[in-house]
This record gives structure tokens, sequence and C-alpha cells, in this order.
């Protein structure tokens, strides 16, 4: 009911490494905070001080344990992880939020390719949280209509900012370095380069979507596959008690 | 009408609207790691916080927590005004008074306590920043009883470190984050240097470096661990010792920074029974001495072009024998009893995982040695051309702290370190400055008896550094001389106090009754206390006698409603820190990081709405009021009428050296050292509210030893010596403790203790089963059960917050899926966790990443019914617990203040000894947690979060 953009300048979205990501929330925080008093705000919290507090949070954080279950639970014989898996709009190349949107507050922009909702059209009839395969559009229950992650639309272009500053809140403040923000469209950026390199991958590609957004997954464990290269020899001793260790060391000596 | 319109397609214009009208910068408080933040303002309110890119600690990012700072600075929780105690302590009922009267009522109490003892007065502070100030204060006012929070949080750490290497782990050092090739973490670190290490992580990983976490629980860091291992809570200094015997049996060990950096070499007196058997042969100057292995002659260990011998018996001019202390060290480690094999079952970690770490290690410090091309020059003048490096370096914190033999593992970590070389050299642990200091650091605690006399300040600082028995603060009879019993035989290296033990023993009146308990920032009643339950109820106990409560009179400060205030007969509301200054010392906790010295300021952002002032102010305010020396000129008029700013600016510590580093002398030029610059606060607000000194290239490493860096650290006032500082593998402090316990010197420990002290106070580390546990039958409490921090989240601080609350609202224990199937528990049922001490109950939540032994929950979630701001069906009380109420201050079996629940060597609070048993709730039982306590008054949130954007949101 409303059309996508046959193409899209850029393909501006979000590169995620879990491998570093510890799960501590910055991203979501501070991305609550810019757009609470932005543009896509206000994200509202009800019973924020009462026995059920929620609220409108665009990138939410969860986290898994993977192949680890009933293992020993233990180093030397846990193969599991614990991966945090922070999650967003994926900012899609075929959007069926936007295409089933009746009134056409949900669109993506031409020139970037970012999905916006226009608050002063959307009805809340809440058809594009039910086309999102993802989870990511959040309905505002006070404002009566449905929000999403904007890529901070309003940093990244504001000429009010100094440039550096001009990237997604969640990328801006991530402490371990693990989001980072530009056009997946073009082959020769950085978050493409890093997408290559690291075998990034998006969400659930099967469902048809055409994600934007890139997860780069956890490096291989280095545990281990070391093993054998460093185990320390045997002892250079033929005799292995304590005295004789000592002797062998009477004569290391080391000028002070 | 809805904000939301600027979401609209899309005028360039509107994307480009200015964020705010005004940016300030200062410091963060959400959590101890004081990063830089830029509050944006938009129409005088907060629009946003995000961290400041010059800052040195954070580099421009901002954590969760801090973020979350502007729904702090709205919460419905903020104290509104002083409030004096109307009903029954413990009610929380209270009228509100002004701040005159407020403070009139505690100075004349305090004014009669000092003109009769000063000891009456007990003043400790929380989770507070400002102990360059309070410590002085107690100091001018003239009570022995003064601490901070660190004997039930790090106490461990820091004095491990600065006994060992005049540094330690904690605050005051990071690893070398640029060049580590192999990175080990022990136990939980997520609240200290929270930015840091995560900046720190990310980049170690983006290297290749191998980073291992050792860990009960994998969440947090752990997560992102190459390799976990999940060792048994306590063992981890078993674990520490068989890498040492692997890498000693291997010989993969640095002689030659043994040689040069430690105290390896130095000879050790063999003659048990002798009062100084075990301490180091001295020659004719007092000077240490260590035999020169080419000549065989014994020398002055400290001179230099001499080859000391490592291992071997010296005989010393008065035919006694004697052996360097290495060969103690490697006598002890090599033992079989250290062996992977041996430790394997008590850590829970296969020998075969212990022997291969241990070969990682030995492989990344000696086969990947670390070049940095800066030429430097030790201590003696010699030039070296390279700075080489072993690129394995440690971090640890709570995890092996707060453990009864934390002290020692802890240690253990430090002597690993030496042995590898990877002290302050490139790829290993570093120090920040002011760090090194000597070992341990002067001057110890004043508190003496003589010490204390009525009107009159105490002759020095009263937390310290014991350097023997001589200095401990006991009378005649070996009684504790402090309200805590810190540096008594109770705890002798108690170098940060014991909060912990202050309501305990204040209630009991040993070792003498005191009259007020002056708190600020320390929930004390709840989740600061173990035993919180007790702790209540010894705070509104009364004397049968008299009628009286046992602890007389109780002032709190605190800018939130917490479980504490409704056991203050006043209260005295402090400021956020949005709305004060503060002053991060080099005096108290640096935010140097290991290239530079730095330190910095709050400033106010906005202006309080509510009659509060900051406790610093109104601290000071007291101080003149009592007439205080250094707070008072000659006619009694107050020396600094502005408050902490003008403390901040004008107040010298020693001539030249004040509060803040940066912009001194008359010029504001001077570094360190300089005079007065009324204008100092000035040029920090200019530069982001900090100040750093980046360190040259040549005084970056090795610097317990570096010449140019030790002179440099005199004349910036870090210390008032350029001498270099000898690392000590082995601790004759420690061995003083065990001769006076054998009987030898005047200062003998009372008979009942000597053995306790004999055993603890051992030269080299030694790891012992949690004291607590001892006591246990065998089987009773089979299970561990320890705390994680979430990263989100800071202590109870943060449950009033209305983002924080919503990541984080209720708290589960969590168990190992296989101990959940062995005993019959499932996802979400309710349990019950049973210590000697008490019982509580919460909901169940099974998992993987666990050692299969241990439960674990999230620290401090759970609320008491009423406090925060929060409704009393809150998550946090309804569902949410603590764990504290399972642990208590004393061993089980004696309520004996010489049985306390402490490491016995520095008194830290040993709250991961914790050991439990499991059983199901019962159905009626399930839904809510337990205990639950009586629901206290106070604010109340209004059910929709109130932020600056509120103005706009028109439906309701």
């Amino acid at each position: 009911m409303t059309t996508l953009p046959k193409s899209t300048g850029r393909k501006l979205g979000l590169v995620i490494d879990l491998d570093i990501c510890v799960g501590c929330h910055a991203c979501a925080v501070a991305c609550k905070e810019w757009n609470d008093g932005g543009s896509g705000g206000p994200l509202s919290d009800l019973a924020a001080y009462g026995a059920d507090p929620t609220g409108v949070w665009f990138n939410r954080i969860h986290s898994y344990e993977v192949d680890g279950a009933g293992s020993g639970g233990c180093g030397g014989g846990s193969s599991g992880q614990t991966v945090y898996f922070p999650k967003s709009c994926m900012h899609c190349e075929t959007a069926e939020c936007v295409t089933v949107c009746p009134t056409g507050a949900s669109y993506k922009r031409e020139e970037d390719g970012i999905v916006l909702v226009d608050a002063e059209t959307c009805i809340g009839c809440k058809l594009c949280s039910w086309a999102c395969p993802y989870g990511a559009r959040e309905y505002d229950q006070v404002d009566r209509v449905m929000k999403k992650c904007t890529l901070c639309v309003d940093r990244i272009y504001n000429d009010a900012l100094p440039e550096i500053e001009r990237v997604p809140a969640c990328v801006s403040t991530c402490p371990v370095g693990a989001r980072h923000f530009g056009d997946l469209g073009d082959p020769d950026s950085a978050v493409s380069a890093l997408v290559e390199d690291r075998k990034g991958y998006g969400l659930m590609p099967e469902a048809g979507y055409g994600p934007v957004n890139r997860y780069l997954p956890p490096r291989a464990r280095r545990d281990r596959e070391q093993a054998a290269a460093v185990t320390l020899p045997a002892d250079l001793c033929d005799d292995l008690s304590p005295d004789n260790r000592l002797l062998k060391w009477v004569d290391r000596l080391f000028s002070r | 009408m809805s904000g939301t319109s600027r979401a609209a397609r899309t005028a360039t214009a509107a994307l480009s609207e200015p964020p705010a009208d005004e940016v300030k910068t200062s410091t963060c408080y959400m959590c101890a790691c004081r990063c830089g933040i830029k509050v944006h303002l938009k129409q005088g309110r907060i629009r946003y916080i995000e961290g400041n890119r010059d800052h040195p600690v954070n580099r421009g990012v901002l954590c969760g927590k801090g973020a979350a700072g502007i729904m702090k600075q709205y919460s419905p929780a903020r104290l509104s005004s002083p409030l004096r105690r109307v009903g029954e302590r413990g009610s929380g009922e209270f009228e509100a008074i002004g701040w005159d009267e407020a403070l009139e009522i505690v100075a004349s109490r305090l004014a009669r306590i000092r003109a009769e003892d000063p000891r009456k007065l007990a003043f400790f502070t929380g989770r507070d920043q400002s102990q360059a100030l309070t410590s002085w204060w107690a100091r001018q006012f003239g009570t022995p009883n003064y601490a901070a929070h660190g004997g039930f949080c790090s106490v461990n750490m820091a004095a491990a470190g600065l006994y060992t290497l005049g540094g330690s782990f904690w605050e005051f050092g990071e690893p070398d984050w640029e060049h580590s090739r192999y990175f080990m973490m022990f136990g939980v670190a997520e609240d200290h240097a929270s930015n840091p290490i995560k900046i720190g992580l990310g980049k170690l990983k983006g290297h290749g470096a191998k980073f291992v976490s050792v860990n009960p629980v994998r969440t947090g860091y752990s997560a992102i661990a190459d390799e976990w291992l999940g060792i048994r809570p306590g063992s981890d200094g078993l674990f520490v010792f068989a890498i040492i015997h692997e890498l000693l049996r291997s010989d993969r060990v640095d002689f030659a920074f043994l040689s040069r950096y430690t105290n390896a070499p130095w000879l050790v007196i063999d003659d048990p029974g002798a009062a100084d058997h075990g301490l180091f042969a001295r020659g004719a100057d007092g000077e240490p001495l260590a035999r020169d292995g080419e000549s065989g002659a014994l020398v002055d260990a400290t001179t230099t072009n001499f080859s000391p011998s490592l291992v071997g018996a010296a005989t010393l001019a008065d035919g006694r024998r004697a052996v360097p202390a290495f060969e103690l060290f490697a006598r002890r480690y090599l033992d079989p009893a250290n062996a992977p094999e041996a430790v394997a079952a008590e850590t829970g970690l296969p020998a075969e995982t212990i022997r291969r770490v241990a070969g990682e290690i030995a492989e990344a410090a000696f086969e990947s040695e670390v070049v940095v091309d800066v030429p430097w020059t030790d201590w003696t003048g010699r030039r070296h051309e390279t700075m080489i490096g072993r690129p394995v370096s440690f971090h640890a914190m709570r995890g092996i702290s707060a453990h009864s033999n934390g002290f020692h593992t802890c240690r253990a970590i430090h002597l690993l370190q030496m042995l590898l070389g990877a002290v302050d050299a490139p790829g290993s642990f570093r120090y920040r400055p002011p760090y090194p200091q000597s070992i341990p650091p002067a001057p110890p605690p004043a508190g003496h008896r003589a010490d204390v006399r009525p009107g009159q300040p105490l002759p020095g600082m009263p937390l310290g550094f014991i350097r023997g028995p001589e200095d401990l603060l006991i009378d005649e009879t070996g009684k504790p001389e402090r309200i805590d019993k810190a540096f008594s035989w109770d705890a002798p290296l108690a170098a940060h106090g014991m909060m912990h033990m202050v309501i305990a023993n204040a209630h009991a009146g040993d070792p003498y009754p005191i009259d007020t308990l002056l708190m600020f920032m320390a929930n004390m009643s709840w989740n600061s206390a173990m035993n919180a339950a007790a702790t209540m109820e010894k705070l509104t106990d009364r004397d049968p006698e008299t009628g009286e409560y046992r602890i007389p009179f109780v002032v709190y400060s605190d800018a939130f409603n917490s479980e504490m205030v409704a056991y203050a007969d006043i209260v005295l509301p402090d400021t956020t820190y949005l709305e004060r200054h503060d002053c991060i010392s080099l005096l108290d906790r640096p935010i140097s990081d290991a290239d530079g010295a730095a330190d910095g300021i709050r400033q106010p952002i906005v202006t309080p709405d509510r009659d509060v002032r900051p406790f610093q102010d109104v601290l000071l305010d007291l101080g003149a009021r009592l007439g205080l020396p250094g707070l008072v000129d000659e006619a009694g008029a107050p020396l600094y009428p502005g408050g902490l700013p003008d403390y901040m600016t004008r107040h010298e510590r020693r001539p030249g050296v004040g509060m803040l580093s940066g912009w001194r002398g008359a010029d504001g030029k001077a570094e360190g050292r300089g005079a007065v610059n009324p204008d100092q606060l000035d040029r920090y607000k200019e530069n982001g509210c900090f100040w750093r000194q980046e360190l040259t290239p040549e005084k970056r490493y090795f610097r317990f030893a570096n010449r140019d860096y030790l002179d440099h650290a005199e004349g910036m006032g870090w210390r008032d010596v350029a001498t270099p500082i000898t690392l000590e593998l082995y601790s004759e402090t420690l061995q003083k403790f065990r001769l006076a316990a054998e009987g030898h010197g005047p200062h003998q420990p009372p008979d009942d203790m000597r053995e306790r002290i004999a055993a603890h106070f051992d030269p080299l580390p030694i790891w012992h089963q949690q004291l607590s546990d001892a006591r246990l039958g065998k089987g009773d409490y089979p299970f561990h059960a320890i705390t994680q921090r979430p990263m989100v989240m800071y202590h109870a601080w943060d449950s009033q917050n209305a983002w924080q609350r919503q990541i984080l609202g209720r708290n589960r224990i969590y168990l190992h899926r296989g101990l959940g199937e062995r005993l019959g528990i499932a996802d979400d049922d309710w349990i019950w966790l049973t210590s000697a001490h008490g019982r509580v109950r919460a909901q169940a939540r099974l998992m993987d990443g666990v050692n299969p032994d241990t439960v674990w929950t999230w620290n401090a979630i759970g609320k008491r019914r009423g406090t925060w701001g929060l409704s009393p069906d809150a998550p946090e009380s309804r569902e949410g617990f603590l764990l504290n109420h399972l642990i208590s201050e004393f061993l089980p079996g004696t309520p004996d203040a010489k049985d306390a629940n402490i490491d016995p060597v520095t008194g830290q609070a040993a709250w991961y000894d914790l050991k439990v048993r499991i059983e199901k709730a019962t159905p009626e039982e399930a839904g809510t947690s337990w205990p639950q306590f009586e629901i206290l008054p106070g604010p109340r949130g209004e059910h929709r979060a109130v932020h600056p954007s509120a103005g706009r949101r028109g439906r309701a």
C-alpha cells in the first residue's frame, strides 16, 4: 500500500561485532537518551517507578548461550559461549513494514535507505510490526503511534554537530568499539570491507526482506587448539625433586 | 500535540536542528570509573549526556550507566530537605527542618564529643570519591574512627598490590592494552575502570591477543574471552600456584628481572626459633645482603655490578645460615602439592588445562617479547637502548578480593608477574601515576591512645600503612583502639578500615561505645552490610536500662531515599552529581592512565530545585562551626566560605601540593607542586574539567627503577624521595607479624590469636580454605553463592532509574543446568538458599555458563519496599532479593569479634566465601521473594518517567 523506492542511492546501516560485544547496554541507553529528546521521540515509559516498568527502546540487547547445553560448565570441558546480540531496525531493502502501511506513514528514504515513520500520518494500526520479522518496531502506548530506529537521522546529517559526532548515538558511545556505521551499498566503504574481511552476515536473509545491517560473527575462540604447540617441555632435570631443580639454577647469574 | 512530527519527511533543515544550546563538561558519577562527560542543555534542561572525546578515562565513549545519568537527575527518590526523625528510629517518620537547625543540632553534638573524647564520633563514608577531604576532616576533628568503604570492597587488591609491587590492580594500574599478547582476568571486574577495560578488551581482541577469563560465571567480559575457566570460587590461589609450579619446573623464569628489580636474591636468615628468623640478613648499616655468585662474597643487595645468587645457602658473619628469598619461593611452589594434578579437584580445572595455560603464558612471555624502541635510564644511571617487555598481563578485582584468602591470592598473582618479568614492562601490567609508591607507602595510620586528645587534631591521617607490629593501633593489653578494629591483631594491614564492622561493634560497645555515627552514602541497613536484617536491629536496639539507643545518634547524608535514611536521626540531603563541584584528586583515587597523570573536577550543570546542599560543603561548614584547625582562621572565621570549590583551590596539604595538580602557581603554569592559583577551576572548566600530564616515552615503563620517572615523581610531589622501589617477592613485613606471634619482640598478639597470626602472616603466599567453610559441617552447605556486577547497573543507586530498571529490575538465582536436573529444579521454580546464617527465597534460572557447584545472582538489585521512590510492589522488592541476608559479619559458631568474617591479614569482608544449600519452595511460597520487611514511607515515583522531553508529551 506504500511503495518502496526502486533503489536507494546509499544503503546506510550498522555493522555490529559480536566477537567483542560484552552486553553492557551502552548502545541501548544512549539510543534511548538521544531519541527520547530527538526527532524520533519521545520514547515513552510506562510505570517507570511501578510494578511493571515498560518503555519504548529502539535498540534491545538479547543474550544467548550457544553450543554448550549440558556441558560441564567449566573450563576445559565447555564448548559453549555466551553471546550478546543487540537488535534494532535492519533498514531492509524490501521492507515489508513499509509496503503494508495503509497511510504511507512508514517509508524508506530514497537517498540513503533509512526506514522512518511519519508520526503525523501513522494511525497506530500495528500492521508494520506484524510484518517485521525482527521485532524491531516499537509501539508507543502514550502517543499511540509506531516508532523505530531512525539511524539517528537527526544526528548523521546534523550540521550543528562536529563531523566526528555525525554517527548514530549507539555507534558513538560503544565502549568496546563493536558498532560501526556506514554505506553498505558502497563496496569500497570501511564497513563493507569489514563485512568482507570478517564474513559478516545479515540476520535471517531467508525471510527475504534484504536486511542492510550486518553482524560480524564471534571469531573462533582460541582455547584448546593451541595446546599441542605450547605444552611446556618435560622437566629439564632427570630428577624432578625441588632440590635437583634448584641445583640447576646455582650458576644462573645475572648482573644487577 | 505530539512531538513526533519532526521525524516527518524530511526537510534537511529539520535534520540539522541544533540538539543543544549549551554544552558543559563534567565528570560522570554513575560508577567508580569517572569518565569525562559532555552535558548538552536545551533551554536550561538536560537534553543528553555523552562521553567527552578528549577525556583520558573514556575517550568519548560512555556506558549504559553514564547515559542513564539524566534519569537520576529527575529521580523521584531525591531527598528534598533536611530531616529530623520524629517517629521511632527505623520507622521512616521525619519532619522537614531548615539547614541552620540541622547543622546546629549536629555541630553542638559534635562539639561536645570533640571536647570530651573525639573517638566517640565514628565517621564512615560509602561510595564517595572525596576521601582526600573526608579523611583530612576526620583528622582535624581528632577521631581515628574514620574510613571509607574499601574494607568490604577492594582492600585485598589494594593492600596485596601495595605491599608487593607498590601499585595494584584496582585503580592503580592497568594492562598494557596496546602490547599485551595474553591477558588473564580474574573474577568480577565490571565496576571499577569500567570503560577503560571495555575499550581495552576491544583493542586487545582486535590485535589478536588471547583473553582468558577466570570466573565461575560466563557473563559480561567472560562472554568474549577466548577461553573461559569456570573456576570454583576462592580457589584461584591454587590455580596460580600451579602455574608458578609449571614455570619453575620447566625453567621459564625471568631471572634477570628477579635479580635486578625484586628482593628475590636477598638473603633470609634461616635460624628457626631466633627472633630474626625469616627476616633479611642485614649488614652493619641495615642494608640487606645478597651473595655475589662470582666471588661468593656477601654484598649490599641494593648495590649494582655484581651477580647475585638466587639459590644456594650462604654463611653469615655470625656463622648462621641464610638463603636467598627466591630459593624459599622456588621450594614452596615446586612442591608436588602445588602441581596441576594436586590442585585440579579443588579448583575444578583439569590438570591438563592448567598445564596448557601455563605453557601459553610462558610462550607469550618468553617467545614473543615486545621491544619498544625507546632508550631509558635505570636507577643507577645505566642507559638501555630499548624497552624489552613480556606481553603477558593480568587483572583481578572483587572475585579475588572478597574472600578470606584474597590477600594472599592477589599476592600470588603479583609474584607470578614478577616471575615472568611482567611488571610495568611493555605488554604487561602497568602502573598509573602516582604509582608506584614505596613498599609499603608511607605513613602509618594515626590513632594510638596518645594521638587522640580532646579538642585536638590527630597527628596524622587515620588510614595508612602498617610496617610491623609496633605500628598497630592497640592498647597495652592488645585491645583495638579503633571502633572497627582496623590495624589491630584482628586485621593488621586494614589499609582501608573496616566499615562493615562499625555498626556491630558500636552496638556491642566493643571495644568501647560511641556517641555519634556520621555516614555518607553508605547503605548500611541494606546492600552495603553483611547481615542486613541484624544491622537494622542493631541500629534500632535500645539499652533496656537507660532506654536509649545503643548507638545514640545517627547522622546520614545521601542524595536519595535509600534504605539507610530511615535509620538516621538527622538526614542531610546531598545534591546529585550534576548539581555540584567535586574533586577527583591525585591525593585520593586518581584517574591517571599508564601513560599520564590526571585529575579532574565536577562542576554544577544545573541548579538544585530542592533544599539540598553538597555533602562536602556541609562538611566544611560543620568543620568551621566546630572551629577545626585548618578550617577557621585565628579569629575563628571560616577559611573556606566558598565551600568545596574554595577548598579545592586554596587548601594546601603540603607547601605547594593541593587537591588539584593542574594549572598551579601564580601564572597557572606549574604542575604538581606550585602556589595556589585562584583561577585554577576556570582553567579546569576550559579544559573539559580534567588535567592530564602525558609522560614522555622514556618514563613509561619500569618505573620502579626508571631514573627519569623516579626523579619526575619526586618533582611532582607524588613521592618524597626518588629512590628505586624493590618489588617484594618475599614480604618481610608479614614475617615480622609471624615472629611476634611466635613470641618475639615487645608487641605480641594475645595468646588466643597467636595461631591465627602465625598461620596467615606467611612471607610467601599461602592458600587456605575459606575460613567460614572450615567451621561448617562437611556437606551441610555444598554450594558456593556469589554475586556478579551487571554492566548496566552500579549498586543500589540505579534501581531508582527509570531506564536502568527496565533493563534489570529483578534478579534470579542462576544455577547450572546439570545441578538443576540433579536437584529437580526447573526454570522459574521458586527456591530457597540456606546458609549457616539465614535464608532467602527467589526464582531460579538455569544456565550452562556457570561453575557446576556455584549459584549466583546480580548484585544489589533487591530493594526494600517503600524506598528509592519505587512503588511498594516494584519487582525489585517483590521478586528481587539480596544475597546479603545469607552472610554474617561473624564466622559461624561464635559471635565473637575476633572471629569476624574477614581476611585475617587486611580485614576485607569475606562475602564471597558464602556457602549454601538449595531446596525447592512450596507452591504456596512461590511468587514473592523472602525476606520481606515493613514498607517504609517515603516519596513515590509517578508512573511515568519525568524527563526533559516531558513537556512535549501531550497525551498521558
